[in-house]
């Protein structure tokens, strides 16, 4: 912690050449992590390499992955939402008891966005309004969003759906193509636009960088983080409808401690847990790897939580190795 | 400052008696000093639990790890116990505080050699830990015909009047008043997460201490591993999931800031009574068990919209953290 007094900072006069850079980048390098494991799978498993495997190893990831994308915009400005899969257990919750008494696919599908966008407004308001830390702010609302489900539900479940809404998770597009995978892309574009290539995005990286400059600067900084909980909400309720349409009932355990997967799926893509840096582009690689190793293990028999192990190492391995590389380029 | 923290655990002390007396008249009983030992002795682990987490919150941390760590630990002594019936418990219990304190050491050299942050280290190591209690398992239980009497034993027998795993929870708590504040130690996590930047300029080396912090949480965790397994006489994996937040909600609820430097063992101790309180109550005045998570997240809400208040007017920070600006709204 000594850095802390006396940080050394070395501005160096060049940047380097523009491959050397792109080279050394975080999302090559997990790029080439995640080439590594598709090798590695297809040859440890013949099962590997067939487009119907694939395209449902995908289902492991893309629901997730959607969530992370908004989360990985909450990071970069500094806060965190740790009530996601809570949002989830309520949109479907309230999904659940709509189908119930006969609404329709595209009535409990607003059901589903709404009660998500309802609650990342809750989020909001409590740490953009009232100032508070998002950290226990979320944890908060996590109790309370799942606790509301399980008030509904108890021990029991919804299960009634609508033929038409099993679409959203069980659907295909075009041949091995699902619905949740091109919602994925599509998102995944959507999301890189809107934090590389606008006013908006750039808003986000300097309240992640300073607060303190941004505000100086005339950035509304509590009226971004509002709209970025809103943001997260509404991909919780999003993925939501794909996860209730896909397993077609709801328990108020349902998607329990995603909310930890799709940080660490953040985390890895190279999003600084501190704010201030990272690309919509490494998350999208990052939810390729973690769906690759679990699928992968998943082929070989390698029993949900021993994948986990392997997902942790993961985490602080990619992000240790770079760290005591550059200690090491250091003391040279 | 002293005044407005001892307002505030005097305020908990207030809601929690004022609980008491409102839950008695709907069961009368509620508050006899019989039920209330039950109480004490039942949320005793939780206590020690959120007694670690408070001192790595101090420090301007966050371990969400215990509870995993709790599995594991529960687990490793659970099948010594049924494999070996002849070490003795003492042995057992050593053994459950070293890995619990070796499995905090390992968060703790992270952040402080590799500077990983906290949220990052003990969220990794949450599913390693409880992995590896799946792999020393196979995913078996181990049940209470497996494990020795004594094993089992031992937390329940009374002494005075009061279960050991309450007198165990008692000595913790003392203990943990007295390192807070009368050791070097407890002095330098308050610092290290207070004013990072003076702590340093004061001599204090802020990582060591975040260091000492989580294997002391790790510690406290192991312990509770077998006190955990003994209690309910099962050692699996999914023993105590999610119970990590229940401890930083303890915490929270004890008024013990999570931007470190603000808190006492008095309000850890009182957090972790009033969940266990709140979680007791509900049977008895007939709300479904399914509300008590709801109830808590409400809770763990209007106690940091409460913190918050009180925090705002703690004090003028004279030496800025450099690397993180204070930010005044």
């Amino acid at each position: 912690m000594n850095e802390a007094v006396s940080t050394k900072r070395v501005i160096p006069d060049r940047l380097g050449n523009r491959t050397s850079r792109l080279l050394a980048s975080w999302e090559v390098l997990l790029f080439g992590v995640a080439v590594l494991i598709f090798i590695f799978n297809a040859l440890a498993s013949p099962y590997f390499l067939n487009a119907w495997n694939l395209s449902d190893a995908t289902f492991n990831f893309t629901e997730k992955a959607m969530i992370a994308f908004a989360m990985a915009m909450l990071v970069i400005s500094g806060e965190i939402d740790l009530s996601v899969a809570a949002i989830i257990a309520l949109a479907s919750t309230a999904m659940g008891a709509a189908a119930q008494i006969g609404i329709g696919t595209p009535g409990l599908v607003a059901i589903g966005l709404g009660v998500g966008l309802g609650c990342g407004a809750v989020n909001g308001l409590l740490v953009s309004g009232l100032r508070l830390p998002s950290i226990v702010v979320t944890i908060g609302t996590m109790s309370l969003f799942r606790g509301i489900s399980y008030i509904v539900l108890g021990d029991q479940a919804y299960g009634k759906y609508p033929e038409s809404f099993a679409f959203f998770g069980q659907g295909y597009v075009a041949w091995v193509l699902s619905f949740e995978f091109v919602l994925f892309g599509v998102l995944a574009v959507l999301f890189a636009i809107l934090l590389h290539a606008t006013n908006f995005g750039r808003q986000v990286f300097v309240i992640g960088n300073n607060e303190f400059a941004a505000r100086f600067s005339g950035i509304p900084v509590e009226r971004v983080k509002f709209i970025l909980f809103l943001l997260t909400g509404l991909m919780s309720g999003v993925a939501a409808v794909c996860l209730t349409s896909r397993l077609g009932s709801t328990r108020p355990s349902i998607a329990q401690g995603w909310e930890l997967e799709v940080v660490t799926m953040v985390v890895l893509g190279g999003v600084s847990i501190l704010g201030g840096a990272g690309t919509i582009g490494g998350v999208v690689i990052a939810a390729f790897v973690m769906g690759l190793v679990t699928f992968g293990l998943g082929l070989l028999n390698v029993p949900g939580i021993v994948m986990s192990i392997f997902v942790g190492l993961l985490l602080i391995i990619t992000i240790a190795v770079p760290i005591i590389v550059r200690r090491i380029r250091e003391m040279r | 400052m002293k005044k407005l923290l001892r307002n505030r655990e005097s305020l908990l002390v207030m809601i929690i008696a004022i609980m008491i007396a409102g839950f008695a008249t709907r069961a009368p009983g509620f508050a006899a000093p019989g039920n209330l030992a039950n109480i004490f002795n039942d949320t005793s682990i939780l206590i020690i639990l959120a007694l670690g987490q408070m001192t790595v919150i101090l420090t301007k941390s966050i371990d969400l790890s215990v509870a995993a760590n709790l599995a594991f630990t529960g687990m490793a002594v659970a099948m010594t116990n049924a494999a070996y019936p002849d070490v003795p418990l003492a042995l057992l219990i050593v053994m459950a505080i070293g890995i619990g304190a070796f499995l905090g050491a390992i968060n703790g050299y992270l952040i402080w050699a590799l500077q990983i942050p906290p949220i990052v280290v003990t969220l990794g190591t949450l599913t390693i830990y409880r992995g590896m209690a799946f792999v020393l398992s196979g995913g078996g239980w181990v049940n209470a015909h497996q494990m020795t009497q004594s094993f089992l034993n031992a937390p329940r027998l009374p002494v005075l009047g009061l279960p050991i795993l309450s007198w165990v929870a008692i000595i913790i708590v003392v203990g943990a008043w007295f390192v807070m504040t009368r050791l070097p130690f407890g002095r330098a996590a308050y610092a290290s997460g207070g004013n990072p930047t003076a702590a340093v300029y004061a001599g204090i080396d802020t990582g060591k201490t975040r260091f000492f912090a989580f294997m002391l949480s790790g510690a406290l965790a192991g312990l509770c591993g077998y006190l955990w397994v003994s209690r309910y006489a099962v050692a699996y994996v999914d023993v105590a999931i999610g119970f990590e937040l229940d401890t930083v909600a303890a915490c929270v609820i004890g008024g013990i800031s999570i931007a470190g430097g603000v808190g006492s063992v008095a309000g850890a101790l009182l957090g972790a009574l009033f969940l266990g309180i709140i979680k007791n109550a509900l049977p008895v005045i007939g709300i479904s068990p399914f509300a008590q998570m709801a109830i808590s997240g409400v809770v763990i809400v209007l106690a940091v919209v409460f913190n918050a208040r009180a925090e705002r007017k703690v004090g003028r920070i004279i030496l800025r953290d450099r690397a993180a600006p204070e930010v005044s709204p």
